[in-house]
């Protein structure tokens, strides 16, 4: 008895010797894995704070104000919209610094305003032609070298021939200023406008809209098919080598680099079907063979997790396989599909290395108008503008990367919401 | 419920195949590919020519110059592009292609230079190098004491020359993918290996006389050919791989970076990154001449490269707005000294190299290569 007490005894000290170790060993458990979630955010909080602090001036651009003279002489009234618009500014400029003499300083001096203004111009002209003959104070967009140095993205203090820009082109600004004629206006350009070669005058709209036709084209394929072929994997097939094989071969290709799905497209759709390089349709259908692998898998889970009483007590009931199927598992298993279709999009949102083999790497200008024109998508934008020399593009890309940021947030916040909200757990 | 999903997959497939068959048909704009040196001038003048015109702007890719060309002659036909742009002349092998393709006419169209610079942050001291102190600095094998090639033992700048400072080699550049490499090597290292008398002997050697040449600058027998010039191309082409160049990318902003945070590198980059990056960086004179505007516009600068773009004859009337857009790109306003790629940082040729071109473009005059 004594012995058996005494057995008991040691088991008992034992226990309570190791349980403060053991209760030490979890809390270090705990605080390891804090520290990593704090890490991982403290770099997210660097990146998004990076990206915002180099981008959120893009979205003010410096704009002149500058006494127009629409000048009969120069402008045709019949065909108002091929005059020389770029010879009214400089008339205007050398009338509002009439000291400039030097060919050399003119030239600098011209260099104030856009060279997208002429157009501004020639819209106002276009809208109302009765202008013409009369002088208007019009707000113009600045050169990207005036809006650097009005971001104070050049600093003033440096030795003139260090400067991108000399003290008389500074002067000039400063004279703007002390007459309340330069001004940040709210960037609609970079909202409305396509790509351009001049930071001022570039926008995200061509972009914004080539990815949304892929997105569409995409989701057009890759849900209906993804899902089908979900079913009928996870309820219909019977288990044999061959699914097996599809099941690895579909396994596999969720895991494939990207831009082979990019090379297949350059093969199949445009050396093969000879489909227009640059197009949104083939950006969509290569994206769609990249995604579809993706929904697939997720859609399977979702049908997995239906519990089978419910086929049980549908086929119990009289229903065939098909009526259990559409009327009882899909409807329940239909949240997770969505979630994983929408996560799906967004990786394809996000993608732009098969986008370079199929050429939508490129400068384009007009608003795409139909998925067959040439367009870029959003992530090609950002590189493409992370490559460009002018400085003033540097603010633009980190805009536009807030841009594409904002749209993955909403996509996957609306998975989450979806899941939320209507995922039913047994 | 799964009619209404059957009748949308339906749906869908034959909405598809609608859609490709009315696809390819016609193509209402040019469509430009090729160099990323030449994008940033091609686009400008596409930009300004869609803009100023009724016809849509061309749509422009970067492809770089080889990828360019590769899709350039793969056809005639709106499937293939009409233009490309090449930071280098057209080579025969993609000549012969073309014509092998049916793409018999193309017009040839220097555009102007591009320097090529060695730059540091202005927070260090403007450094004055010769392509020989390049090739020292950089190149994978130089000649040693004894005149046989040995693995690169250059530390730092110092060893190389004595008036260079005492800091560590450390420049960073593009990979060996970029076109600007390719000029950096062809312009930068040959001129330096040049300077060499035996490598410069081994370049003009043919047949025989490579083998003893090759013998004495201890090149293995396995890398031999009958061309010396192939052999010497090997050499001065190979970058050393020690760590003293630091491939950074295509990206030449992230080197303006780069170079700020690190004063005692060297970067290598295109001419318009200078100009437009001249507050943070400054370029390194070569062989006395500094990278200036001028400097490269009458070559005195030695690390500067044409840049061309290759027009097909035959889309020449078939696509709308490819006259329009030679016209822009010929015209003084454009490529002149004082036109708006020159504010782009490209360097305009002399005035009668560009009335030369400019007529090979008004009278269509196809390339013939030998």
């Amino acid at each position: 008895m004594s012995d058996k007490n005494m057995k008991r005894k040691t088991t008992m000290t034992i226990v309570s010797e190791g349980l403060a170790k053991r209760y030490k060993k979890e809390k270090r458990f705990k605080m390891l894995g804090l520290s990593a979630i704090l890490f991982s955010l403290l770099f997210l909080v660097f990146l998004f704070s990076s990206i915002f602090l180099n981008g959120y001036k893009a979205f003010f651009q410096t704009a002149v104000q500058i006494d127009v003279f629409f000048d009969p002489a120069v402008l045709d009234v019949k065909d108002p919209a091929t005059a020389n618009y770029h010879g009214l500014i400089k008339t205007s400029l050398r009338t509002a610094f009439p000291d400039i003499k030097k060919r050399k300083d003119k030239k600098k001096l011209y260099g104030i305003i856009s060279n997208g203004a002429s157009f501004t111009l020639r819209d106002i002209v276009l809208e109302n032609p009765s202008i013409i003959g009369q002088t208007l104070s019009v707000w113009v967009l600045a050169d990207d070298d005036i809006d650097m140095l009005m971001k104070s993205y050049i600093d003033r203090e440096l030795p003139e021939s260090d400067r991108r820009m000399n003290d008389m082109q500074i002067d000039w600004v400063d004279t703007f200023k002390a007459q309340n004629r330069i001004k940040f206006l709210f960037n609609i350009g970079f909202f409305t406008n396509g790509d351009s070669r001049e930071p001022e005058s570039a926008g995200i709209l061509g972009a914004t809209i080539g990815s949304m036709y892929m997105l569409a084209i995409t989701l057009v394929l890759a849900f209906p098919i993804g899902i089908g072929a979900a079913i009928y994997l996870e309820e219909f097939a019977v288990k044999n080598w061959l699914t097996d094989i599809i099941e690895v071969n579909i396994n596999n290709l969720a895991a494939v680099p990207s831009i082979v799905f990019g090379l297949l497209g350059l093969a199949v759709f445009l050396n093969f079907f000879q489909l227009p390089r640059s197009a949104p349709l083939v950006g969509g259908l290569v994206l769609f063979l990249m995604t579809l692998p993706t929904i697939i898998i997720t859609s399977r889970v979702a049908l997995q997790s239906v519990p089978p009483s419910i086929r049980e007590a549908a086929l119990g009931v009289g229903a065939s396989k098909m009526q259990a199927v559409f009327h009882h598992v899909l409807p329940l298993a239909m949240p997770g599909m969505l979630t994983g279709t929408i996560i799906g999009m967004a990786r394809a949102l996000g993608e732009s290395a098969p986008l370079l083999m199929i050429g939508m790497v490129a400068f384009i200008v007009d608003i795409p108008s139909s998925i067959a024109d040439p367009a870029t998508a959003l992530p090609v934008q950002i590189y493409l503008w992370a490559d460009s020399p002018e400085r003033a593009f540097v603010e633009r890309t980190s805009a536009a990367i807030m841009v594409l940021l904002t749209f993955l947030i909403l996509m996957n916040g609306t998975a989450v919401y979806l899941r939320s909200k209507f995922e039913r757990r047994w | 419920m799964y009619t209404k999903t059957i009748s949308i997959i339906a749906a869908t497939v034959i909405g598809g195949s609608v859609l490709t068959t009315n696809i390819a048909t016609a193509r209402d704009y040019v469509s430009i590919v090729g160099s990323s040196t030449v994008y940033p001038f091609a686009t400008t003048v596409a930009e300004q020519f869609g803009k100023s015109t009724k016809f849509a702007t061309p749509k422009v890719e970067s492809t770089g110059s080889g990828g360019g060309l590769k899709l350039f002659c793969s056809g005639i036909g709106v499937t293939h592009p009409d233009i490309s742009n090449a930071s280098r002349r057209i080579k025969k092998s993609e000549y012969d292609k073309c014509q092998a393709n049916g793409v018999k006419d193309i017009i040839e169209v220097k555009v102007g230079y591009d320097g090529i610079v060695l730059a540091n942050s202005k927070k260090s001291h403007p450094m004055k190098l010769s392509r020989r102190d390049i090739f020292l600095a950089l190149a994978k094998m130089v000649p040693g004491t004894d005149g046989k090639l040995i693995d690169n033992p250059n530390k730092t700048w110092k060893d190389i020359n004595a008036s260079l400072p005492n800091t560590k080699i450390e420049v960073l550049g593009p990979p060996p993918t970029s076109g600007t490499r390719d000029a950096f090597a062809e312009l930068a290292m040959e001129g330096g290996a040049k300077t060499f008398d035996n490598m410069k002997a081994l370049r003009a050697a043919k047949g025989d006389a490579v083998k003893p040449l090759m013998a004495k600058l201890g090149i293995p027998e396995n890398a031999f050919n009958a061309k010396g010039k192939n052999v010497f191309k090997r050499v001065a082409h190979s970058i050393r791989e020690d760590g003293a160049y630091v491939e950074a990318g295509e990206n030449d902003n992230l080197i303006v970076q780069k170079l700020e945070a690190n004063p005692n590198a060297l970067g290598i980059f295109g001419f318009s990154f200078l100009d437009q990056n001249e507050d943070k960086v400054q370029g390194s004179s070569i062989d006395g001449h500094m990278p200036t505007f001028e400097a490269i516009s009458d070559g005195s600068y030695p690390v500067s490269r044409p840049l061309f773009f290759y027009v097909k004859k035959a889309h020449v009337a078939v696509i709308p707005g490819i006259s329009g857009y030679l016209a822009e790109f010929t015209s003084d306003k454009a490529w002149g000294e004082e036109g708006y790629l020159a504010d782009k940082g490209m360097i305009p040729m002399p005035g009668a190299e560009r009335a030369k071109f400019a007529s090979d473009v008004q009278n269509l005059t196809p390339l013939v290569l030998q």
